[in-house]
Parts: C-alpha cells; sequence; structure tokens
C-alpha cells in the first residue's frame, strides 16, 4: 500500500469532504486557493466556533470531551482536525477508553456519503495514531440537532481510500476539472467562481466570436 | 454570479478613516461623518490626503476589501489588500502565455476586438440618438471603418500589428468624438487624446474615469487570482498594471467614454467643474469629481445582459465577469476569451 511519508504531501483531511461532493469544487478551494463564503459557510463556521477550542475538555461522568484534535494519515496522506473526540472510560479500567469521533455539521443529513467519508477519513487518522480500531462513529447535524451512528464498514473505508488517492493524483497533475452543471450547483459556494454555464456545449467563445465577425462584415 | 458590494470613494480631503468594531468609521475634523459595516464593501478608493488608520487596513485587509489610495488628480498612488489569492499554477499559466509573442498577440487581439466593437456601439447609438438632426457622415464612416478594423483582427495576427490597428482605430475614433459633444461645445471640444497632462476639460474628465475604471479593473483580476502586473497587450514595465490595462481596453468605450459623453450633454459636469493651469494642464475640481463619482456609482449599479454568460448583471460586475472568463480561458477550459461586447 502506497503511504504518504513526507509532511508536504499531505493534503487537507476536511478537503475530501469536497472532493466526495464535486472534483471542481475540492480543485477551486484546495488547489486554486478560490473560496466564497456564503449564508451556509459562515453559519458553519459560527457553529464551528464553538467545537474549536484546543484548550477546551470536559469531563462528565465517565466521558471525557476533547476539541479540535490534530490528525494525520500516512495510508491516506490526510491531515487536519477532528471537531471532537469522546474518550469513553471502559468499566473496570483506569486507564483504557474507547473512542468516538463526532463531527459537527451546520444544515441536515445530506442525500450523498460526503459527511460518512470526512467521519470516516478522520476515524481512519486516529486508528493509525493510536494504533486501535473505530467501529463507528457520529455526525451531529445542527439543523437536526441530532446524532447519527455511522459504521465504519470496509465499503466506506473502501470508498474513503479511492477519493483520497484521486485527490492526490489530481493534485499532483494541478487537475481543474472542467464544471458539470447540475442540481448540485444550486447549493455551491463556489457557483459564482466555477462559472457551471460554461459547461454547456453552446458556450463556446469561438462560436460567440464568429457571431461577432458576422455582424462587423454585414456592416 | 458574485454579489456586487459597495465601493466607497473619499473625495473630502479632511476625511480620516478609521475602524470602529467591525465597522468603517469616515472622521472629519474629528467628528464622525459616516459609518458603513465593512462587510457592505469591496473596496475602498481614497482621494487621499489624510488616509487611514492602521487598524482600519488590517481590517480590511482580513475581509478582503481592497483599499486604494489615489492623488486628488486620480494617479495611483498604493493599493493595500491581503495575500494573493488564487492559485500560483494559473499565475504560472499566464506569464507563460505573456512570455509567448504568439500566445500574448491571440489574448490581446481579444481586448481590442472587445474595444473596437464597443467604441463602434458608442458612435452607432449616437447615430441613432441623433442622426437626423447632425451631419452624421463622418461617424457613420468612422463606424464602418472600426467594423472593418475588427474583423483585420481575426486571424493569425502579430502583437505589432495589433496596435497597429489599435492605435489607429483611435485616432479616427477620437476624429469624430466632438460630434458626439451636442451641448456645452464651448467648454468641451477635443483634439485627438492625451493624458499627461489632460490638455482640455473633455480628456480631463477621460482621465478621471479610466483611473476609477482601472481600479475596479485591477481587483477584479486581483480576485480570481490572476496578476495584475503582466499583460498581453500592454508589456511589462515596473510599476505598470499592464493586465489590468489590457482588460479595460474593452470598457473604456461602454464605461467611460460614454458615461463622459452623457455627462456632458446633460450638463451634470460644466466647463466651471475645470481649471486650466498655468502650464496648460487641466484639473478637475472637487464638484466635478464628486458629480462623476455620483454618475459612475449609479451607472456601476445599472443591469445589463452579459453577452456571452447571457445572464443579467450589475454593470459594475462586467470587470469580473471578464476577468473569470479570461481565468477560464488561460486555464483551458475555455476555448477562447470572450470579449465583452456591448450591443
Amino acid at each position: 500500500m502506497k503511504k504518504y511519508d513526507q509532511e508536504e504531501d499531505l493534503l487537507s483531511l476536511s478537503g475530501i469532504q469536497h472532493f466526495a461532493f464535486c472534483e471542481r469544487q475540492w480543485a477551486l478551494i484546495h488547489v486554486e486557493n478560490q473560496w466564497v463564503d456564503n449564508v451556509r459557510t459562515v453559519e458553519g463556521k459560527i457553529l464551528h466556533q464553538r467545537a474549536d477550542d484546543p484548550y477546551f475538555t470536559e469531563v462528565r461522568g465517565d466521558v471525557k470531551t476533547i476539541r479540535s484534535v490534530p490528525l494525520v494519515s500516512k495510508t491516506l496522506g490526510l491531515y487536519g482536525v477532528a471537531d471532537v473526540i469522546e474518550l469513553h472510560k471502559l468499566p473496570k479500567s483506569k486507564t483504557n477508553h474507547s473512542y468516538s469521533i463526532v463531527e459537527y455539521k451546520r444544515g441536515k443529513p445530506k442525500p450523498d456519503d460526503r459527511d460518512e467519508v470526512q467521519l470516516c477519513a478522520q476515524a481512519i487518522c486516529l486508528e493509525e495514531m493510536l494504533d486501535i480500531q473505530l467501529e463507528y462513529g457520529y455526525l451531529y447535524y445542527g439543523e437536526t440537532k441530532r446524532r447519527h451512528k455511522v459504521q465504519f464498514d470496509d465499503f466506506l473505508r473502501g470508498r474513503v481510500k479511492e477519493l483520497a488517492d484521486k485527490m492526490h493524483q489530481n493534485f499532483a497533475r494541478g487537475i481543474t476539472p472542467l464544471p458539470v452543471k447540475d442540481k448540485r450547483c444550486k447549493n455551491c459556494s463556489m457557483a459564482g467562481i466555477c462559472v457551471p454555464d460554461l459547461a454547456k456545449g453552446n458556450k463556446k467563445a469561438e462560436k460567440y466570436l464568429t457571431g461577432l465577425f458576422d455582424e462587423m462584415a454585414n456592416e | 454570479m458574485r454579489k456586487m458590494l459597495n465601493v466607497l470613494y473619499v473625495t473630502n480631503p479632511e476625511a480620516y478613516l478609521v475602524k470602529d468594531g467591525e465597522n468603517l468609521v469616515v472622521r472629519i475634523q474629528d467628528q464622525e461623518a459616516f459609518r458603513t459595516p465593512i462587510h457592505y464593501l469591496e473596496g475602498i478608493v481614497t482621494f487621499g490626503y489624510m488616509g487611514a488608520s492602521p487598524a482600519l487596513l488590517g481590517m480590511c485587509v482580513e475581509k478582503g476589501v481592497t483599499v486604494s489610495f489615489l492623488t486628488a488628480s486620480g494617479k495611483h498612488q498604493a493599493t493595500v489588500h491581503g495575500s494573493p489569492k488564487g492559485n500560483v499554477l494559473l499565475r504560472r499559466k499566464q506569464y507563460r502565455l505573456a512570455d509567448s509573442d504568439h500566445d500574448s498577440a491571440q489574448i490581446a487581439s481579444m481586448f481590442i476586438i472587445g474595444k473596437l466593437a464597443n467604441c463602434r456601439t458608442v458612435l452607432r447609438r449616437f447615430i441613432s440618438d441623433y442622426g437626423e438632426k447632425v451631419d452624421a457622415a463622418q461617424v457613420v464612416n468612422v463606424s464602418k471603418i472600426l467594423a472593418r478594423n475588427v474583423l483585420r483582427v481575426n486571424k493569425e495576427i502579430h502583437l505589432d500589428e495589433v496596435r497597429g490597428i489599435e492605435g489607429e482605430s483611435a485616432r479616427e475614433y477620437f476624429s469624430v468624438l466632438n460630434h458626439l459633444i451636442v451641448a456645452q461645445k464651448e467648454y468641451f471640444y477635443i483634439q485627438g487624446r492625451n493624458r499627461r497632462p489632460p490638455l482640455d476639460n473633455f480628456n480631463a474628465l477621460l482621465s478621471f474615469l479610466y483611473s476609477l475604471l482601472l481600479h475596479e479593473a485591477r481587483a477584479a483580476l486581483e480576485t480570481v487570482g490572476l496578476d495584475p502586473y503582466v499583460g498581453f497587450l500592454h508589456r511589462d514595465r515596473p510599476g505598470r498594471v499592464g493586465l489590468a490595462l489590457d482588460l479595460m481596453e474593452e470598457f473604456r468605450p461602454y464605461m467611460a467614454d460614454r458615461l463622459a459623453l452623457s455627462l456632458i450633454n446633460r450638463r451634470q459636469v460644466t466647463g466651471d467643474g475645470f481649471i486650466k493651469k498655468e502650464s496648460g494642464g487641466v484639473v478637475m475640481k472637487d464638484t466635478a469629481r464628486k458629480a462623476v463619482i455620483e454618475a459612475w456609482q449609479k451607472r456601476k449599479r445599472e443591469e445589463i445582459t452579459h453577452p456571452f454568460l447571457n445572464k443579467k448583471i450589475p454593470a459594475g460586475l462586467l470587470p469580473y465577469a471578464q476577468a473569470l472568463l479570461l481565468a477560464r480561458h488561460l486555464r483551458g477550459d475555455l476555448d477562447r476569451y470572450p470579449p465583452f461586447v456591448w450591443k
């Protein structure tokens, strides 16, 4: 299995959710460093401000909550930060814990698997770092105020690995895929920069210019 | 398309800009004269005397608000903006293309095609509005020359030829602009284009409008991650924003020339708004500058259908839309750069 041993080979873990959603969106954000806030992303930031406090730990009963935990995985070649990790004290043990990862999301569960993929990538990082196994984690949605349990099964793990490898391929070649206009664009904060309309076949500039020249020739 | 935010123009020589929380505050003689939340703004242009506090500049950099300092006459002095946006790979592509005369000519010719076509529209609009009242034969003639010159740019062309056609067309165009001035003819009369310094009222007015436009072109390029200094038509010269000047070409007729004409023809600026200095150079008075900026802001809010994207956008977003299309072309998403052509 390929390992990403060099620190500079690492890509941002949070990008995997963008990549799973749309490869072009990921490239615009992570390859081209373009980023546009919209209402959703600003709300997301505010939600995260509460979760993002590396000095915060909280103990409630047998559960210790730690926030903003730095993560890295050499098999995925990703690094990032987990919002929240909960350490559950194991019965009859003073030192051993079981871990669960919780990722905070604004809004509600998505029709696709981008949030599950991001959570699972975090889990794989934590597994590598602590040499443990995680069976599941949680996604918490701001709109529904509910936790959803996510099983880290082989299928999801395979998908994460596949996405991460493709991200590295595209990054290495500096590829920004062409736009694909579809219903995803409606909720995309990057639509203004992406200009998905250019995906349409009839938007060829050559044709536009030919129309202009014809007009000039008719004068 | 992105949302058009406001550009704040500060013309009062006593104005000093400070930060208060998330707000920009304009103070005049230590009194608060104006206040706005910073997130309503995308740019600040000061015709600078007093300047701005470091705290305000820091907030502007953080929020992506570009602050430009111009002299009273509109000459650019300095711009404060945050880290460059966008991809270094895109900028490298821009530099590679700019290094090639052949590629540069291909892109430069698109800016000029846009410029000539839009100059022609300025003339044609005049002909349809006034053609019956005045002798427009010369104007019609130049309009035809411009159409022919657009076609001359349409082939494998060298940069020098592009520049030649552009220069020749500009001379023809400016030779008939006097016909398009139908009011205050005694105060506004031009003999060609001059700018260092402007030698008549009309040229002074144009120079000022072009400096407003240049600021917008530059900000638009920076927003999409292009380097405003490295142009295709305008070659590198220290301190010159070559690509911003390139991008500006296609907008001059639509955003500046016709605005200058309507300001004169509607008597929104008058002869007493200008002073002729002993050297022969003409400078604009504060009152005239204020009137121009007001009209400029109003025009930016007018909606126009973008000819290539086929979408209604405020005219103020045109430089951004074109900068975006240019970036798309340089990156290879788009076969050619489609210039903005006003119909």
